[in-house]
Order: C-alpha cells, then structure tokens, then sequence
C-alpha cells in the first residue's frame, strides 16, 4: 500500500505538488511511482528558468529497469531544483515526498485547484 | 490470462512486486532489484526460473538429430553429464533460440530452452526430426503430469546452502565442475547459470517445488526477481534472447561466434547462411562516462559508423552505467563513442562485452 499524503495535489501522471506560502509549487513523484520504478539510479532535471506547458515533459527518472518521464503537472516556470535528489537518486526511494525533484512558478495558481486531491489520486494509484 | 509457476504463491506471500513477462506472471523484484543483485554476487541467491521450459530428447538418433539442428556441436559432449550452450537457427542463419543442451547418455539429452520461445522451438525441433527421419521423441517437462520446477541457486555460497537443504545430493555434485549436470533421485543439478557466479540449477518435480524453496530461503537464500537476473547477466556479459538476438540476427553478430562450431565438415541448420554472409558487426561492451542509463534501441556513433545497444542497464557492481551493444567493424575496445540518449550525445567506452563475474569487477 504507497502513502498518499493529504496535504498535497497531485496528478494522474503520479507527480505530487506542494503550494508554497510564496506561490511557487514543488514537484515531485509519488511513492506508488518510486515503488513501481523500483531502485531508481539516474535523475536528470529540468533547466532553472525554463518554461513549460502543462503535460511537457521536463524531467527524467531512471531506475535500473526503466527510464519514466515526468511530466509538468502545470504551466509554469522552474525557479529550482533539487540537486541532492539528482545526486542521490535512491533518495526518492527512501521518501518521495522529502525528495522533491523541482520547483516551478505556476502560469495560473488557480490551475492547482483541478489536480487530484490525496482520495482521487489513491484511486487512480489503486487502478494501475 | 497469464501462466503461473508453481511458486507464484510463495512469491505473492514474500510480497513480490509481480509483472507479464512474455506472458507469464513472474516476481521482478522482491524489494529492492540492487539488494538482490548484491546478495548473488556476494552471497546467495535464488531465482523461480520454472518458466524456462526443459525438453528430454530421447531415442536412439539423438546424437545425430542434435548434431543437425544446432550450431555448436555436440561431438564436444563425450562425458556423462556434461552441458554445451549453442545457437539454433533458421535456415537463413537467425537464431530462433539459445539453449543450454546436458548429455546423459547416447539415448538420452535434456535441453533448456527459453519460456516465451518454448513452443516454437518445439515445433521446430519436431519438424526437422520428421523431416530428416529422425527416431527421437521429443517430451517437453514444463507442463503437465511430469512437469519440472527450476530454481536457480546463484552466488559464492549457493553449493553449500543447496547441500544444506538437499544433503542428499551432496556426494554427487560436489566434485562437479562448471557446466555439467547430476541426476540424483528425482533432482537435476545442474552446475549452470545465467548470473555470472558459481551456483546450481535445481530441476525437481514440481509437486516439490514449494517446499525447497521455502527450505532455501529458511537457510537464508535470498529470493530474487526477474531484475536482479538481467542486471547479473549483462554484468556476466550473457546474451538475453529476444534482445541481443533474434531470428533476424545471426549469431556471429551477436557475440555468439564462440558457440558456432565452423571448422568441420559437419552440416547443420543455417550453416550455409552463415558461410555466405560472413560477421558484419562486432557484439562488444560500453561503459557510459557521462551520467545517464544506457537501454536497448539507442544509437551508437563511431568514427567506423553507427550501431545499437542491445541490452543496457545501471551496473550495480560498478555503480556506472552498461551496454552490451552490435558496433561496426573496426571500433576497437577502448574507444570513445558516442551514445545518443533522448536526443543527446553522451560519451561511452568501448569494453570487452563481460564486465563483472564472481563478486568483482573484471572492467
């Protein structure tokens, strides 16, 4: 059973989102993704400053069996990213939702609003 | 619906992460793939290879039906319980399986063939017997009334963790070398692999199956998926059928000249093929100098021109990315290439294709 933490947004593609109290929204995978990847070795990020429309693909998470795209559950613009995560990819293993892949400007926060809440997304988790 | 082993219900209670592989419901991962395949190099593992399916080959034309229809040649089996690994090809010299073949006697061989190619070699293999009047029968033992289960044992410490579960089988197999096969009672011990370790291959029937496995893992085998299996084998430098050869590519661009025995006058299935067209690529090693994860299907550029990666993968051995890959003639090993990965180019090695075995490094 993965954990779906209540606090966070989420969408179908398995990427969990944070609203910070300064607007920006961190971005990472689920523990349903992490555990169906298995052992993950490889993380490449996106660039700091570049835009993406929501449902781009913006970063890349590879376990030793697979490579999985991430896509930008948002529009917006990537203000940061997570080194550490990169660095140490078994990181996302140990505690997605510690090991936070980005951070992006949203294009409309409001977009935030019509992702999964912490229910729909179990369900979406379960179904796969 | 997918086919299930014998052992499908002691996986799903060890809490396997289950997947269709070729149409069979077998365990990936137990855990952690990286656990796994470090407990095998350093240790113990067991793997549920019950899928594979063994074929005895029985009657009096055996020797002759085997020395037709595959590429190595079985006059090399002269002792009782010896194993050959060989190509069988089509007649256009593309391999429609790779198997591993044990002699027990002139009137009786067993041989391993792959799960997802089980039928097809099947029916091949009795075609060509009708066709060349061959008095043999062939018996498939994965199905059915006789069925085998196979556990693979693999890793520095996998005899002694089989002769503490199975004493019985200890006096015959602990003087047996690489390659060869025991028959004790109801087992088949087979000192073979696809890990890259010392180990025992373990046919039994398959009514046993679930007890010696539950005996193995209380002696502390460590149970180990399908992930752990191609990480070990690539790492070993073995070929995974369906993904460094197929029916289209010939065994002698695909790393598998040393199985194709030429030098006699002996006629085998694809062997004019093979005469006519000669090796046209190199099956070689990569090692990935930037960061990323080499995979099947990506381009490799060389100053000779471009190849494929066969097989790539995290080597957890080597904490670096692998590939085994089909490159032009020419490349030599130590060069530099070029590997494009999502529309970049990332620097790699060329290696010999066998990167670790026996618990260390041997790049």
């Amino acid at each position: 059973m993965s954990n779906v933490p209540a606090n966070l947004k989420y969408a179908a593609s398995h990427e969990w989102m944070l609203l910070n109290a300064d607007g920006s929204v961190t971005v990472g995978i689920t523990d349903h993704a992490q555990e169906a990847l298995g052992d993950l070795v490889f993380i490449e990020l996106p660039e700091v400053g570049a835009h993406y429309d929501v449902d781009k693909e913006i970063a890349v998470v590879e376990s030793v069996k697979a490579a999985a795209d991430v896509y930008a559950p948002i529009a917006g613009t990537v203000t940061e990213v997570n080194q550490a995560a990169a660095d140490a990819p078994e990181s996302v293993n140990q505690d997605a939702y510690a090991a936070w892949l980005f951070r992006m400007t949203p294009d409309n926060v409001a977009d935030l609003g019509q992702m999964l809440d912490a229910a729909a997304y179990q369900a979406v988790a379960d179904a796969a | 619906m997918l086919r299930k082993t014998v052992l499908n219900a002691a996986h799903c209670a060890l809490g396997a992460r289950m997947v269709d592989f070729g149409g069979w419901d077998m365990p990936v991962n137990y855990g952690s793939q990286i656990e796994e395949h470090h407990a095998v190099r350093k240790d113990c593992g067991m793997f549920d290879v019950s899928h594979m399916c063994p074929v005895d080959v029985v009657g009096p034309d055996c020797r002759a039906f085997l020395s037709r229809l595959v590429a190595n040649d079985v006059a090399k089996l002269t002792v009782s319980g010896k194993a050959l690994y060989s190509a069988m090809l089509n007649d256009a010299g593309g391999v429609i399986d790779d198997l591993i073949i044990y002699f027990l006697t002139d009137a009786r061989f067993r041989i391993v063939v792959n799960a997802g190619t089980a039928e097809k070699d099947l029916a091949w293999m009795r075609a060509r017997a009708a066709e060349w009047k061959m008095d043999v029968t062939l018996n498939q033992r994965r199905d059915g009334g006789n069925a085998l289960a196979i556990i693979a044992v693999q890793g520095p410490n996998a005899r002694a963790k089989v002769w503490q579960v199975l004493p019985r089988v200890r006096t015959a197999t602990e003087g047996l070398k690489p390659f060869f096969a025991a028959e004790v009672e109801q087992y088949f011990i087979a000192s073979t692999g696809y890990t890259g370790e010392d180990g025992f291959e373990i046919m039994m029937p398959a009514a046993e199956a679930e007890v010696i496995w539950q005996k193995l893992k209380d002696a502390g085998v460590a149970p180990c998926g399908l992930g752990a299996r191609d990480t070990l084998r690539l790492e070993a430098g073995m070929n995974l059928y369906g993904q460094d050869m197929d029916e289209t590519v010939s065994p002698l661009d695909a790393g598998l000249a040393w199985t194709v025995a030429m030098k006699d006058d002996r006629d085998f299935v694809g062997k004019p093929a093979l005469t006519a067209a000669g090796q046209k690529q190199q099956f070689l090693g990569l090692i990935l100098l930037d960061k990323g994860v080499l995979r099947g299907h990506q381009q490799v550029i060389t100053k000779q021109g471009n190849g494929e990666i066969t097989s790539g993968t995290f080597s957890p051995t080597l904490q670096q990315s692998i590939a085994l890959a089909r490159l032009p003639l020419g490349v030599q090993i130590g060069d530099e290439v070029e590997v494009d990965i999502r529309g970049k180019r990332l620097k790699a090695k060329v290696t010999k294709p066998v990167f670790a075995r026996n618990g260390k490094a041997v790049i």
